[in-house]
């Protein structure tokens, strides 16, 4: 029990959860402390130790004096750097910024902050998560940032994995790096697929029932003038007597009406499938301003317009499950 | 950086990176064949423009073609692609041609490397320490280019700095290694032929003409120091080789074998000094006559010679001893008093008349010494270093018509007329006289202190010196070869008189030169032995040195993590002291929570420490004024640190 514990606060403990993700994601800007910087020579610093040797065995072999000040000069260069290396690297905070949603298929733009706490620059701090890789240089009390593309393969959650930091400044002969598991997560939209938008017209069977009494372009009363209302809206009577823009809200907008949904793809197997055209679908009623509705098993979203309603939308077809919860 | 290792090399450290080999490469230039250097110096700014303009590098099957011409060349040259002067010049080949292929950071970084490699074997040609300044310049300039290549986004005069700093760093390490990593003697393997050569000295034969061509080189032959004040310059001749066979124009060693040390008899007190020679490809080691200690590594010879048992390829160091007064009564077998005796037939008729009338009209030996010493007093002979060439019958035109000659004519006469009147003679070349450096006290020696002397046997007073050239021209052992020869004869720049300002310079210069040689290019077993017991390290054995290498570079190292690192964080003082205050406070069982903000905490630990309340309190207000506040006083920083180190709670 007690070895245990001691185990768990060892370092090699630490490193192995961090380096196989087990850890638990840090919220928050997160120090990356002594404890766990590592370092360890490139292949560069391997080739650089063997050329040492190879100049050492000439200076021996010849009895070059300068040949041995030349080679443990460039070998203390190579202890030096171990330090400068490390320095290079440990106390800075690393935090995970902005995650900007993606599509399937597309990419993930995570965005790290560092802040450099310290009185002497960073440089080439590179993140690396998987092939994404991306480099900066973070300056004396100030901060760097870089974006991480990372590839969002499948719809749904995207948590960052886990991040290497990285420096190899100043000569190259050492990595220095800490891994970093950040607590910022994303969503992938399903990967949207060109479909036409189903026909405006709604089809009687699929009313709503809240709305199915209420005739169409039934007057209900006026609220204060939107942007994104139809001019055809707007109360121009009212106008003209001087008042502020008004428009006329119409209970059962029926005849406009655009219903996206899942059962009116006739034809089409996949889940995933469907989840894409209804994808498109969103964001082609989006950009034609058309109000619109989303109807998936289980849920109904809308009908409106706009971004958040777009963003609702979208969250509801990438976290769709199947529609048994 | 990893993210360009598959980008365009940036373009400033690149330059840095030319920069650095054309430094490490340019003082090979004069060494290497006339076409390298063009090719090399061509295809160098070949990829200095190909980076300027943005150009393609040139396709893989031209460098194919050039990389045979290359090695072709230099087996065309060499007759040979091993060796040291070959192998140099492919490896300045090799690094131009993979300078056009650099497109990577992999390939730069090897590119250093190469460099870096390229910079010691300069070393090869010299060790002076110019060439040490020129390397260290070199390595600045690579590093430089290192750091640049993996910071790419930084002014290159920051990576320069950088370079700087780590390399002031590494001078601690490098300090420790080169004293202490274990030296070994030897070569670990043979070396090539060609790895000693062009150095001056002395020769294995003596004809008129080649000492007095050496007589113009400034070069240092050895240096000396003595335990205690340089004897007097008149007495001080370094004997070297000894000549004994005459064919009429070249005097030669004969047959030279290591033996026992001839005897003599000391008179007088021995004098102690150790002598740091310069490498001269040849086995002799210089001491004063008459050495009366063979130095470790060195044998002697029937004639008092002192020889190395290899040749002298790098300066060594040998301490000695020497009697000055002494009487040589060994090397005199009659076989040796045979070969002494041993002239050329037909040479010389009128001097060989002139030695048989000496011969029957005074018989012993000593007597005929002394009429030929007398002879030569007032010959009227005169010394120069520039003496006309002579015949077949040298000493008989040098004697009776030129007149003029130099230390071998002198010399080469005065024993050839010895023999010929059947007195045993043999010539002793060396060095004599020499220089004390008033900066270190060393007793320089000059490749223009090259002499050569007579010594005669008599039975009285055994191998006797006869120094035909201080008879005829006592100036010369006097007052050194400048004041002897003719103010026209061509000099050695240094060697002339009138210019004390410059060899005042010289000696500042050739006492850090000798520092630099005794110290540092000398720094071998023996000095390294000698170092570490003087500091306490008895005996010392290779294992113990490496203990001591390992203790001392981990104490450095040590240090400078914890200078480097402790700067790494502990930097703000504001944050420095409240983490003491808290650390204070958690002492005494108030720990700070990780939501209390410096205010609420402060509020608590007032409550929970009242006999150090108003302190605390004050501690509170004080750090949020400093670390919120608009434009903190400074003061505060210091007033904020105070109150927290005399808090007590």
């Amino acid at each position: 029990m007690r070895l245990q514990a001691l185990l768990q606060r060892s370092e090699l403990f630490q490193f192995w959860r961090l380096f196989s993700g087990r850890a638990a994601p840090e919220a928050g800007p997160v120090t990356l402390s002594q404890r766990r910087v590592y370092i360890l020579p490139t292949r560069h610093g391997y080739t650089f130790g063997l050329a040492l040797v190879l100049m050492l065995t000439g200076s021996i072999n010849y009895q070059l004096s300068l040949g041995y000040i030349l080679t443990f000069l460039l070998g203390g260069v190579g202890v030096v750097s171990i330090l400068h290396t490390f320095r290079n690297l440990a106390h800075i905070a690393v935090s995970a910024g902005r995650v900007e949603p993606a599509f399937a298929g597309g990419t993930v733009r995570c965005h790290l902050h560092y802040d450099n706490p310290t009185s002497f620059d960073r440089v080439s701090i590179e993140a690396r998560c998987g092939a994404a890789r991306a480099v900066c240089d973070v300056p004396a009390h100030g901060v760097g940032t870089v974006v991480l593309t990372l590839p969002a393969e499948r719809r749904g959650w995207f948590r960052v994995p886990r991040v290497t930091i990285e420096t190899h400044y100043p000569v190259g002969l050492l990595r220095a790096w800490s891994y970093v598991l950040p607590d910022a997560s994303t969503l992938v939209y399903p990967k949207p697929e060109e479909a036409a938008l189903p026909p405006p017209a709604a089809t009687p069977d699929r009313g709503d029932a809240a709305l199915a009494g209420t005739g169409n372009d039934d007057y209900w009363g006026l609220r204060p003038y939107q942007p994104s209302d139809s001019p055809r809206h707007i109360a121009w009577k009212a106008a003209a007597r001087g008042e502020t823009l008004l428009t006329k809200v119409f209970v059962g907008l029926g005849a406009f009406e655009l219903w996206l949904d899942w059962n009116a793809l006739p034809g089409v197997a996949g889940v995933e499938q469907r989840l894409s055209l209804l994808t498109h679908q969103v964001l082609a009623a989006e950009e034609a301003n058309l109000p619109y509705g989303l109807r998936l098993p289980g849920r109904e979203l809308g009908p409106g317009l706009g971004e958040r309603h777009r963003d609702d939308c979208l969250k509801a077809l990438a976290l769709f499950d199947g529609g048994r919860a | 950086m990893a993210a360009a290792r598959n980008e365009p090399l940036p373009f400033h450290p690149l330059l840095a990176l030319l920069a650095g080999c054309l430094l490490a490469a340019a003082p090979h230039a004069p060494r290497l064949p006339w076409w390298v250097t063009l090719l090399a110096a061509a295809m160098l700014g070949w990829r200095a423009w190909a980076q300027w303009k943005n150009e393609i590098l040139p396709r893989r099957w031209l460098l194919m073609v050039l990389v045979i011409v290359g090695l072709g060349g230099v087996y065309l040259t060499y007759r040979t692609i091993f060796g040291r002067d070959a192998g140099v010049t492919l490896l300045v080949l090799f690094l131009a041609l993979k300078l056009l292929e650099t497109r990577t950071h992999r390939d730069a970084v090897v590119v250093t490397f190469l460099c870096y490699f390229l910079a010691l074997t300069n070393f090869f040609y010299s060790q002076t320490v110019l060439t040490a300044a020129l390397m260290l310049a070199t390595v600045l300039v690579l590093t430089a280019a290192l750091v640049a290549f993996n910071g790419p986004r930084r002014p290159l005069r920051e990576s320069a700095r950088v370079a700087a700093m780590l390399i002031a760093q590494a001078v601690p390490v490098m300090v420790i290694m080169f004293f202490l990593f274990p030296r070994v003697t030897g070569p670990l393997w043979g070396l090539p032929a060609d790895a000693f050569s062009g150095t001056t000295g002395l020769s294995d034969s003596m004809t008129p003409g080649n000492i007095s061509l050496l007589s113009q080189s400034d070069a240092i032959a050895f240096r000396a120091r003595f335990e205690e004040q340089a004897p007097d310059r008149r007495r001080l001749y370094w004997r070297g080789p000894v000549f004994w066979h005459f064919d009429g124009r070249t005097w030669r060693a004969g047959d030279v074998r290591v033996s026992e040390f001839a005897e003599f008899e000391p008179r007088g007190q021995p004098l102690f000094y150790s002598v740091t020679l310069e490498p001269h490809e040849r086995n002799w080691l210089f001491a004063l006559d008459i050495p009366a200690k063979v130095p470790p590594g060195a044998g002697a010879t029937g004639d008092f010679q002192l020889l190395a048992r290899l040749p002298v390829r790098s300066r060594v160091r040998y301490d000695t001893s020497s009697f000055l007064d002494y009487r040589a009564t060994g090397g005199a077998t009659p076989h040796e008093l045979e070969a002494a005796r041993q002239v050329p037939d037909d040479f010389n008729p009128r001097a060989v008349t002139l030695a048989q009338s000496w011969r029957r009209e005074v018989m012993t030996n000593e007597r005929i010494v002394s009429r030929g010493i007398e002879y030569f007093r007032r010959a009227n002979l005169q010394y120069t270093l520039a003496p006309r060439p002579l015949g077949r019958d040298s000493v008989d035109e040098f004697l009776f018509e030129t007149k003029s000659g130099f230390c071998e004519h002198f010399s080469s006469a005065f024993a050839f007329m010895m023999r010929a009147a059947g007195v045993p003679a043999r010539i002793v070349t060396g060095y004599q006289g020499g220089e004390v450096n008033p900066i270190d006290g060393y007793l320089v020696v000059r490749q223009s202190d090259a002499h050569a002397w007579v010594e005669v046997w008599t039975a009285q007073d055994g191998w006797l010196r006869v120094d035909p050239t201080a008879v005829a021209v006592p100036i010369r052992v006097e007052a050194g070869l400048a004041a002897a020869v003719p103010r026209t004869d061509p000099l050695p720049l240094l060697g002339r008189v009138e210019l004390t300002w410059l060899r005042a310079l010289r000696f500042n210069w050739e006492a850090f030169a000798n520092y630099w040689n005794q110290w540092v290019v000398g720094y071998n077993t023996e000095r390294q032995r000698d170092l570490l017991s003087r500091l306490g390290m008895p005996s010392p054995s290779w294992e113990k040195m490496a203990l001591a290498l390992f203790w001392l570079v981990g104490l450095v190292v040590a240090v400078f993590s914890l200078w480097l690192l402790r700067r790494a964080h502990g930097e703000d003082p504001v944050t420095v002291a409240w983490r003491r205050f808290c650390r204070k406070l958690a002492r005494r069982g108030t720990a700070r929570r990780p939501h209390e903000g410096p205010r609420s905490f402060a509020a608590r630990a007032a409550r929970e420490q009242p006999h150090a309340a108003a302190d605390v309190a004050e501690i509170g207000v004080l750090y949020v004024s400093v670390r919120y506040g608009r434009d903190p006083d400074p003061s505060l920083i210091g007033l904020l640190r105070q109150r927290v180190r005399e808090l007590k709670v």
